[in-house]
């Protein structure tokens, strides 16, 4: 149990998390966190350390035993050369060791259980704070839907949230749609994975303890681009998170000099599946690009967000990621670098 | 030790093993009847998850002839057995064309059922998810039902011709179980869907 | 001492036009011959799925590659698992079943062999249409060819709108096609078993392999049966527009994912049960030393097969159960660790005390009972929910399944092969070459799936075609994937062994390991009529008492 994992316990875990930490840190603020199950920055992925770390000890012990009585008894009992012809003692079995390594295992399976079953309805159960941020995830082929319902945001495949005080926490709670196939959020620094999946709304929460970068994936097969269906989950602090949520919740920048990109944006396709906040471009089928330009990356994580990729994106989705759904529009060279621009505007 | 002359201890008497044709059959019973549960499973799972369409409360109308029919032909099977134990060849032919009768007009009355509910209620298949787990779970069973009346009218050939005899008898019995099974099957599916599922 | 009760002179067979023999084995009904077919069917098959694991090795040697495109690493990673699991690893055990079981109960040959060669070609044609799909798939935008949604083909992927074409529907329809196959086996199984037992032997005298088989036999009746039901299900979804895993008209993802595993974890105890079979009958006789606790061993295997019908949601802990049903099926996955645990116990209480000779045999066992309890192990680790929901769908479960195939499943199989292969053909395999294959093997497999957790610990999902650099993920699976390849080439030198020692390896006689269960005392290989007279038995080791008279195990038991 968490609480009775004692002294030598925790420093272990002290000295573990250390280790893991002297790992691929920068200096926090805009650092990039890895994706290490064991250096977890969030209650849920805590306990789920801890309760990991208290199996892996029992199931450590259990193999140093079961290991070493095999070792012995392939050293001890070898046959020698001068056995030929003759038979060890013919033992049948034992009802006394029978009993023994019966009840062993049984008492080991009702302490994993007890210590199992506290952490999964703490961390399943837990009571939603009114401080929390709510935040609807919807999963797409092959893509990320956020929308944050109390705040009037829509954004995509880059989630902001709030870092966590654990003296007055603000966790998110996340709920999980899907628009098409199964999919599966997973950051393994903030928390365990849920699936997303059609007709069936799940919900998962967390409370970083920590600023910075945390990167993830969509870990439920969804068709030919599951591998690129990267998630980017930036922590901010309280300040740079209002900062975020006012730039989101503002329309789209109207720049006189991206009228011509827009008219083609307009009077191509591109509205039938995108929104732009504020124009009349409402599509739902792809990604918002009001603020396209906060992201970071392009294509769910595919590509960085630089001008060329962008540009290459729009003409030929397939080269960055075959498979993607978003069909590449055939537009002249004139019309592609209008387009570009307007993109570039959306801050 | 000399092994030129080993040989094993004399043959145990009084060694008796069940019929094989009566194990498979469980065995094939116990396999189908898995089959079964989980089309029940999903009928039970999806009650009243329809979006939209016809429900069975409005549409279904309860078998009861047809299924006293498919009943009472596992009652006739039984004495149809019987009666081949017994050698009396006649009765068993006799009872044994009953049985089909009875299974013939049950899959009569299932088809009637549905031609009644896809053209004038307008339920099929494709309609809802009562649509699909009905015909679905309807179906297999009315498949199971055809597939043994296919094995019964082939007996019932070679019966005609006088290859049926006493020595066939456990042969006969296997397919009874058969047929017993069929008829178990009904009485669940009925439950589900006329009872349970309104 | 070797027992030679019935020795048919070798050789004596005329020689035969190939056409009449090749004809003697498409026609062939004989338990032994259907057995050696599922054997090789299964060792092709075999090959195939490895050369897909060595594609998608090389596809995810470093970051970024292009080996493979998405779309055909996609199906690789389906047709691997397919394969593997419905081509290879049941075939093959239906193979050995077929073989031994009518041997080790002094019967002539299976209940119906009919129907059993009617099962063999049904599961072996399956195996032919799945392979198909890659000439025949066709579908939209070309979009077909071999399937490409998983081995799972988990709903909606599996769907019409999904999976469009018909790569998905080969998929269902070789698996619904072998299914059919696998239940007449058991069927058949079950029943030689039940009413085929020679004279005296009693259910608690049958070999350990006998009594596993028919738990394994039991256990597919029972869980192959939902798979199919699940695939008729979805093949009235894809051409009958049902609805049953159809989310928009109310249909849901989950139920497909219930049926799936409620075939697809008792299916991996119907894998492994039959491979605990090796192990009770080779370990012993190694060993030199009856198997410790028979009864406790049949009562454990009997548990087993009752419980893991009740684990099968542990592979659905992400979907999103509420906590009551994650603790349920936590619980039912550490209950079912308890009776497994005990088997592991009684065979090294079996090595305890013994005079264990180290012939290859022996070596696969000894390295199936490290490696079985490793998995054990990281299965328990899985069982804790939590824990889970970090390691599922990452390649820490793909270590963790792969050393349970593999290092238990396929380590226990190469023991059968060195253990059986003289019976089946008169020939002893090379100790030579099987110490080069164990050796090799064995660097291979821990090389590969030692190193395969530590990614799924850093965060790698599975399925993916390709991977981020800066994850840390590179030189790992540049490790994993020189492993598959020492892998690949000690099977080679087992396929090698196979081939070179049926031609040039040792002559075995009846007895070529001193054991003693009824398959040892005919001819190696059998005569068609395997027994010249069926045997009386009377203890559970019948040649024991015929070798040693004066101790008979008839007065223990």
């Amino acid at each position: 149990m968490k609480s009775s994992l004692g002294c030598s316990w925790r420093i272990a875990l002290l000295i573990f998390w250390s280790a893991r930490s002297l790992w691929a840190f920068a200096p926090s603020g805009s650092s990039v966190h890895g994706t290490n199950i064991f250096a977890p920055t969030s209650t849920p992925a805590k306990s789920i350390v801890d309760l990991s770390v208290f199996v892996l000890v029992i199931t450590g012990i259990i193999f140093v035993v079961v290991f070493a009585l095999l070792i012995y008894s392939v050293v001890k009992f070898r046959g020698r050369a001068t056995d030929a012809g003759r038979e060890p003692p013919q033992v049948y079995g034992s009802t006394q060791i029978e009993l023994a390594w019966t009840i062993i295992p049984i008492l080991i399976v009702v302490v994993l259980f007890l210590a199992t079953a506290r952490v999964i309805h703490a961390i399943q159960d837990a009571p939603e704070p009114t401080a929390a941020v709510d935040v609807t995830v919807i999963g797409h082929q092959y893509w990320w839907e956020f929308r944050y319902p109390k705040l009037g945001i829509v954004t995509a495949n880059e989630l902001h949230i709030p870092v966590s005080d654990p003296d007055h926490p603000t966790p998110t709670f996340l709920q999980l749609l899907s628009a098409d196939t199964d999919h599966s959020f997973w950051v393994p620094e903030l928390a365990g994975k849920t699936d997303l999946i059609p007709n069936h709304p799940n919900r998962m929460w967390m409370d970083p303890e920590r600023t910075g970068i945390f990167l993830g994936q969509c870990a439920q097969y969804c068709g030919v681009q599951h591998a690129k269906m990267l998630l980017r989950v930036s922590v901010d602090g309280p300040e740079e998170f209002a900062r975020w949520v006012q730039a989101q919740q503002k329309p789209a920048v109207e720049e006189a000099g991206a009228m011509a990109g827009r008219q083609v944006f307009e009077h191509n396709a591109c509205m039938n599946c995108h929104r732009v906040e504020g124009t009349s471009a409402d599509g739902r089928f792809g990604p918002d690009l009001t603020h396209l330009m906060s992201r970071a990356t392009i294509a769910a994580g595919a590509a960085e967000n630089t001008h060329d990729n962008l540009r290459l994106w729009i003409q030929n989705p397939s080269a960055i990621k075959p498979g993607s759904l978003m069909p590449a529009m055939q537009l002249s060279d004139a019309d592609l670098d209008a387009v570009v621009s307007y993109m570039e505007t959306l801050h | 030790m000399s092994a030129a002359t080993a040989s094993f201890p004399n043959t145990a008497a009084g060694w008796h093993l069940p019929s094989r044709g009566k194990v498979a059959m469980a065995g094939l019973i116990i396999a189908e009847s898995a089959i079964f549960t989980i089309f029940v499973v999903a009928y039970l799972f999806y009650q009243g998850k329809s979006i939209a369409g016809p429900t069975p409360q409005e549409v279904l109308e309860t078998p009861i002839f047809y299924t006293i029919c498919l009943l009472s032909s596992s009652l006739t099977i039984h004495f149809a057995a019987k009666s081949l134990a017994r050698d009396y060849r006649r009765l068993f032919l006799a009872l044994w064309l009953l049985t089909i009768a009875l299974g013939s007009l049950f899959l009569f009355g299932t088809a009637m059922e549905w031609h009644r509910l896809i053209y004038e209620r307008g339920l099929t298949i494709s309609t809802n998810l009562f649509g699909t787990t009905y015909y679905s779970l309807v179906g297999l069973h009315a498949f199971h039902v055809t597939a043994g009346l296919i094995m019964l009218s082939l007996v019932a050939i070679f019966g005609f011709i006088g290859r049926v005899r006493v020595d066939q008898s456990n042969r006969i019995e296997v397919l009874s179980m058969y047929w017993h099974f069929v008829d178990a099957v009904w009485v669940v599916v009925f439950t589900v869907v006329y009872v349970l599922g309104r | 001492m070797a027992s030679d009760a019935i020795t048919v002179p070798v050789g004596q067979a005329d020689a035969r036009p190939w056409v009449d023999e090749l004809h003697q084995w498409l026609t062939t009904v004989d338990h032994k011959r259907l057995g050696i077919l599922y054997i090789v069917s299964a060792l092709l098959f075999l090959a195939v799925g490895g050369v897909e694991a060595l594609i998608i090795r090389i596809q995810l040697m470093h970051s970024h590659n292009n080996f493979v495109s998405p779309e055909v690493f996609n199906r690789m990673f389906t047709m691997h698992g397919t394969t593997m699991i419905f081509f290879v690893a049941m075939p093959v055990l239906f193979g050995f079943a077929n073989y031994l079981v009518p041997l080790m109960i002094g019967a002539r040959d299976m209940a119906f062999p009919r129907l059993n060669a009617f099962s063999f070609w049904l599961s072996f044609l399956g195996g032919l249409l799945l392979y198909f799909s890659f000439v025949g798939g066709s579908g939209l935008y070309g979009a077909g060819s071999a399937p490409d949604v998983g081995w799972w083909s988990y709903a909606p992927l599996g769907a019409r709108a999904f999976s469009p074409g018909h790569s998905s529907d080969y998929w269902t329809l070789a698996l619904l096609v072998s299914g059919f196959g696998s239940i007449g086996t058991a069927i058949n199984i079950i029943a030689t078993i039940l009413c085929l037992r020679c004279p005296g032997m009693k259910l608690n005298r049958m070999p350990l392999l006998v009594w596993m088989n028919l738990v394994m036999a039991g256990m597919v009746l029972l869980a192959i049966t939902p798979l199919s039901a699940a695939q008729i299900m979805l093949l009235i979804d894809r051409y009958l527009g049902g609805h049953f895993f159809d989310t928009q008209a109310g249909g849901s993802a989950v139920l497909w994912m219930h049926f799936f595993w409620i075939f697809g974890h008792p299916e991996v105890y119907i894998l492994i049960i039959p491979c605990f079979a090796f192990m009770s009958e080779i370990i012993p006789v190694f060993s030199r030393k009856p198997i410790f606790g028979y009864p406790v061993m049949v009562a454990a295997t009997v548990c087993i097969g009752f419980v893991s019908m009740s684990v099968w949601a542990h592979h659905m802990f992400t979907i999103g159960m509420n906590s009551y049903a994650n603790s349920f099926f936590t619980l039912t996955t550490m209950v079912v660790g308890i009776p497994t645990g005990i088997k592991i116990f009684n065979w090294i209480g079996t090595m305890w005390g013994g005079r264990i000779q180290f012939k290859t045999a022996m070596l696969f066992s000894i390295g199936f009972l490290i490696q079985f309890l490793i998995s054990g192990l990281t299965g328990i680790m899985m069982a804790a929910s939590p824990f889970d929901w970090q390691l599922s769908l990452s390649y820490f479960v793909v270590a963790h399944f792969h050393y349970v195939i593999v290092g238990g499943i396929l380590f226990a199989l190469f023991g059968a092969f060195y253990y059986w292969y003289p019976k089946m053909t008169g020939r002893m395999l090379s100790e030579r070459l099987g110490k080069w294959h164990f050796w090799l093997f064995l660097i291979g497999f821990h090389l590969t799936f030692d190193v395969m957790h530590i990614p799924g610990i850093l965060g790698m999902p599975r399925r993916i075609y390709t991977y981020e650099p800066g994850r840390g993920w590179d030189t790992l699976n540049l490790l994993i994937t020189i492993g598959a390849f020492i892998q690949a080439i000690a099977i080679l030198v087992f396929l090698a062994n196979l081939i070179i020692s049926y031609f040039k390896g040792a002559r075995a006689g009846n007895d070529p390991w001193d054991a003693w269960t009824l398959e040892w005392s005919t001819s190696s290989p059998p005569p068609a009529y395997n027994f010249a007279m069926v045997p009386t038995v009377e203890s559970r080791r019948p040649l024991w008492d015929l070798k040693h008279p004066e101790d008979p195990d008839s007065q223990y038991e």
